[in-house]
Order: structure tokens, then sequence, then C-alpha cells
């Protein structure tokens, strides 16, 4: 097939897009990388910004790691449930937990924080304990789940599924987990990457919430470029992209996956 | 295997259903289904076939004052996973997480059988409908006649008291609706299951059931035989429903039923029982009624079209004093045309008759 003047154009902006996007990513991983960033590559790559981001900001790292799994525990033992009742009933009230769980994804994660302070702030051992990021967290990551969730099982017909495991003796429990978890796999799993990736890189809502004990990785990526030299905070960049890069493109590649089969 | 120690009977003692937006989906309704019975039910779209297989399956629960009961277990409360049903639905259901051999080893594996006999019988059900290559095959891997036996499979391993099925061949192709419904036939009577058929098509309703029940919004029409809704429908509904058939109007007078300068002659039984002058509904199917020779008959005619069709000839024929044209189904492979004149000869016995709805005045 002949390619017009039409594709090449269209090619050429793609790429220029695409560059415009990764170039910076391309120089901060350089700038993590080199001995010194000003005066260039020449001046010899090494991983000692690395390890001093590792000794100076590692707590963040695993509180950051702990936030995101027990978040995404919480997602799960909720959400799904959660997306099984909505698709199940049409009710006043199954519209209206509809609607409150849209609400995090317009709200700005200040508006969140700051509602949770203004309500559980007085509670001193609760506030200052990672626990109080956990909920923002999960206020802020449950409408990915549960939207997820739900639309996996509307788009199958879970209900006559469920009708007849019913006729052939499961019970409610047994339905659920033999018939409705298993299909609803490829959503729990991109709801799961997502909450992971989400909890891992939100910023707004944890910096309101966190205390000097209770900070998260992005919290103090903020803290380092406001702080530190260019490549430690560089370097902090790449353990960060480290951690979020995989859980990006497992999602893509989930996403991908169901079209290849349809 | 045989289902015939654990099947029921079924009995419907004034069921009815309402749904909860007010839709009166069934008036009250009684029926017995005897244990190792096949009943068909049969009905248009909308007529609450499915609302009945799943009042009895206990998908959804009749209104106050109805009972189900399986044998002398009163179901009516029970809901669907303690009534020892089984089901086969018209999208079959199979589960897309699991394989064939899962799929119908389910109703063991929430029991808790054990292993060994789980396989035994899977085994049993796979080599009973020839499913054994397709074993560990994923559901969206199989054709649909496979998925259909796998769904059958599924419902009868656990040997249930009935066996409900809803419109089982809907998805398939013509000519293996046909083969299947022969083989499910065979099967249930064999395994001397209670079952109940629905379906919308008339001939696989003949074909499968022991009864028939037809339905006609929410009420049943008639329930009996093939051969008694065939041969005597008590209503024009259950007579449209079941085959072809002709509708005319007469006039009773003495022994036979007047059109005009026509008349055709009744049995015994049937213009006893009307009143002299009344006008009738008259019904006979196409291949019922014989053409013959113009001279000799008393209802005469001409011929308006006619069509070749294989097996028989289709002959439309205009009657005087009949305002429908007449179908006659002609098996001599004689030609007609246009124009044509001919005598039609009815069998008296053949001859359906019911009151008209207005009865009183005819111009003739
Ligand atoms: N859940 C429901 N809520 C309200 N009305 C319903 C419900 N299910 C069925 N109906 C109504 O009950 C009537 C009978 O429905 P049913 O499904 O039993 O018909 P059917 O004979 O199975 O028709 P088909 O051949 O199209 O499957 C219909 O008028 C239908 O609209
Ligand atoms: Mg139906």
């Amino acid at each position: 097939m002949k390619k017009g003047m039409s594709f090449y154009f269209q090619l050429a902006f793609t790429l220029l897009v695409c560059a415009f996007l990764i170039v910076p990513i391309f120089m901060s991983i350089t700038a993590g990388l080199t001995n010194n960033y000003f005066v260039g590559v020449k001046s010899g790559l090494t991983l000692r910004w690395v390890y001093q981001v590792w000794g100076l900001y590692s707590d963040t790292i695993w509180l950051t790691i702990n936030i995101a799994l027990v978040t995404t525990l919480v997602n799960l033992c909720v959400g799904v449930p959660c997306a099984y009742y909505l698709a199940r009933t049409r009710s006043k009230l199954s519209a209206f937990l509809d609607e409150c769980l849209t609400l995090p994804i317009a709200i700005p994660g200040m508006a969140i924080a700051l509602g949770l302070i203004s309500v559980y702030g007085g509670i001193s051992e609760f506030r200052m304990s990672w626990l109080f990021i956990l909920v923002g967290h999960v206020i802020f990551t449950l409408p990915f789940m549960v939207k997820s969730v739900l639309a996996v099982l509307q788009s199958i017909n879970f209900r006559v599924l469920e009708e007849g495991a019913a006729s052939l003796g499961a019970s409610f429990w047994q339905r659920f987990f033999h018939i409705i978890v298993p299909n609803c796999k490829t959503g729990i799993v991109s709801g799961v990457l997502m909450t992971l990736t989400l909890s891992a890189g939100e910023f707004n809502l944890t910096w309101m919430l966190h205390t000097p004990l209770t900070k998260t990785l992005p919290v103090g990526l903020a803290d380092s470029y406001a702080s530190m030299r260019l490549e430690v905070s560089s370097a902090y960049t790449l353990i960060f992209l480290g951690m979020i890069l995989p859980l990006l493109m497992a999602a893509q590649w989930l996403n991908r996956k169901p079209k290849r089969t349809a | 295997m045989n289902n015939a120690s654990t099947s029921v009977a079924i009995t419907l003692k004034q069921v009815q259903k309402t749904f909860s937006d007010g839709t009166l989906a069934l008036k009250p309704l009684d029926l017995h289904i005897e244990k190792g019975e096949i009943l068909v039910l049969l009905g248009p779209s909308g007529c609450g076939k499915t609302t009945t297989l799943r009042l009895i399956a206990g998908l959804e629960f009749c209104d106050q004052g109805g009972q189900i009961l399986f044998g002398d277990r009163d179901v009516t409360s029970i809901a669907i996973e303690q009534r020892r049903v089984g089901m086969v639905f018209q999208s079959y259901a199979l589960f897309p997480n699991m394989n064939v051999s899962e799929n119908i080893a389910y109703g063991l594996r929430v029991r808790g059988e054990s292993k060994a006999l789980k396989e035994k019988k899977v085994q049993e059900m796979l080599t009973l409908f020839d499913l054994e290559p397709y074993a560990e095959r994923g559901i969206d891997q199989l054709s649909g006649g496979q998925r259909q036996r796998v769904a059958l499979a599924r419902a009868i391993i656990t040997e249930p008291e009935v066996l409900l099925l809803d419109e089982p061949l809907s998805a398939l192709d013509a000519l293996l609706k046909k083969r299947l419904r022969t083989d499910i036939n065979a099967l249930l009577k064999r395994l001397g299951i209670t079952a109940v058929y629905v379906t919308h098509d008339q001939e696989e309703a003949m074909a499968m059931g022991d009864r028939i029940a037809v339905l006609d919004r929410g009420d049943i029409a008639q329930i009996g035989t093939a051969e008694d809704i065939y041969l005597s429908p008590k209503s024009e509904f259950v007579a449209n429903f079941i085959g072809q058939m002709n509708h005319f109007d007469g006039l009773l007078h003495g022994q036979a039923l007047s059109f005009k300068s026509n008349f055709m002659a009744l049995p015994e039984a049937l213009y006893s029982t009307h009143k002299e002058g009344e006008r009738l509904r008259c019904m006979t199917r196409p291949e019922d009624m014989r053409l013959i020779a113009f001279e000799d008959a008393t209802l005469k005619g001409a011929v308006f079209h006619s069509v070749f069709l294989g097996d028989r000839t289709r002959v439309l024929v205009s009657v005087e004093g009949v305002t429908e044209l007449l179908h006659v189904d002609c098996f001599e492979r004689k030609r007609y045309s246009r124009g044509d004149r001919v005598g039609l000869l009815v069998p008296p016995l053949r001859v359906v008759l019911l009151p008209t709805k207005e009865t009183e005045d005819m111009p003739c």
C-alpha cells in the first residue's frame, strides 16, 4: 500500500508529541545517574545518588508500598462487593451510592483532605498515624476499583450465570466466589493495578494529610526537589519510576489482552 | 444412570404471579405434571411460559395463596438452591471461567462430593453426550450444539427431581434443532425424569411433549396431548397456534352448515349441540380437506391459486358464501390452474365448530 503525505505528517506529529513527553523523563533519569549534571554525562555515571536517596528516604518508599498494598486490600474487600451490589440492584439507594462513588473523582484531592482533617483531625492518635493517609487513599481510589469491576459485571450476563449456579445447588457465597469473582477477574486485576498506581503516585491529598513521620514517596519527592541537589531528586524520581512503570505497563498489557481474545 | 427413582410429580395450585411493577404475568393456574412426564409449555411471546418455569424453579415466587408441590414436598417458599431442580437456560448460562468438565461437575462440587465420584460421573456424562473430545475445552471454544449438550449434562448430573428447560434449542439452526429434540426426548424418556419444556415452536412442542399446555396471556388456553390439541382445539387461539386452520362462518340448517348455495354435512355430535339457524365458526385443516369432482360436491368453488410444495400441492379455493379463501392440501400430484371448478369434501369428523362472537344477524 502506498503511504501518502498525510501518513508521514501524522507519524512526524506523533513522534514529536512522544519526544515532548519522553525527553524530560529521559533527562531526569540521566541526571540521577551522572556525577555532576552541570558538567554532563562526561563527568561519569554513578549510582551514588541512588544510594544516597535510599539512605535518606527509604522509609518513605516502604510507607508508600505499605499504604498502596493496604489500600488495595481494602479496595478488594469493599470495592468488589460494592460493585456487585450496584450491578445487582436498581434502587434509589444504589443510585445514590453510585453518585457518591463518582464524587471523589470529581472533587480535588485537597478538598477531600481538608474534609478529613476537619472531621477526624482532632483524634490525634489517628491524625498522626499512617492510617489517616490510608483512609484518604481509599476514598480516592475506591471509585476506580468499583467502576472497573462494575464495567465487567455489566458486560457479562452474571445474573443468568448466578441463576445457573443456584439451580445446581450453589449457595450465595459459593456463587459469589465460584462464579462472580472469577468472571470479573479482568476488572479486579485492572482495578488493583489502578489502585496501586494511583496510591503510589498520589500527591495532592497525601501532602495535606502527611505529618513529618508519615511521608510517602511523592511527598518526599517534593521535599527533595525543594531542598536537595538536582542529582538527588532525579535519582529519587528514578526510583519512583522504577516502582510505577511496571504497574503501568501491566495495566496497559491487561487492557489490550481482552480485545485479542474477543 | 436413571432418574426414575428421584423424579417427582409437580403440582401447581392457584399459582398466580404479579411482578413488582404490577404486571399480572400469570393468572391463577392449576397444573399437575405426572412423575416422569414431559410437559411442554407452548405459547406466543410474552404469554408467561418463562414465568411459569421460573416459578417452578424457585427463581420467582408466586403471589400469596398459591402453592407449588414437588411430590408431597411443599416447595412454595423454598429457594432454588434447595429445590433440587435441573435447569437448562435459553442462553445456556455456562460458566466462562470453567472448562467443559468443570461446568458439568459444578453441581457435584457445590455438594462437596468426593473427587472420585465427580470424575466417574463426569466421565459418564461426557460419554452420554458425546463430549469426550471437548472435556478440557473452554466453553467459548464450543459450537452451539455442543454448548447445549454441556448445559444439559450439567443439569442432569445431580439427578434432579425435575428438569426445567427454557427454549433450549432456540439458538440453534433448524436442522440441528430437529436432531437434538429427538435426542433430548429419547434421553428424558430413558431417564424417566419429570420435565417442563418451554418453547414457542409448535412442531417442537408436538415432538417433545407427552402433554402440551398452550398458554395465552398468562392463562392455560388448553392442555392435552398433541393429538387432543391438534384435532380438537377448544378455541380459535389454540387452533391458530398449532398447525394451520381454515376459518369460515356458516349457518346451521338441519344437519348441515350452509353458506348461501353451498352446504356441508355435519356429524350428529356437532349439529345436535347447536341451535337451528345459529351462526357458527367452522374450522378445518388444509390436509383434511379433499378436492373432488365439481358435480359430486355440496361445497363447490373455483381454484384461485395453486402452489406446488413438493410433498403436496396447496390449492386456494374460493367458495360462494365463504369470505375467506379455503386452503386445501392435495397429495395426488394433480395440476390445478386458476378458474378450475372443483368440489370440496370435508370429512365431518375433522370439523371443529365454535360459536361465533357475533351470533345475531347474518345477511343470508
Ligand atoms: N421481571 C419482570 N418484571 C415485570 N414484568 C415481567 C418480568 N418478567 C416478565 N414480565 C412480564 O410477564 C409477562 C410474561 O413474560 P414471560 O417472560 O413469562 O413470557 P414468555 O412466554 O417466556 O415469552 P418469550 O417467548 O418471549 O420468552 C410479559 O408480559 C413480561 O413483560
Ligand atoms: Mg421466555
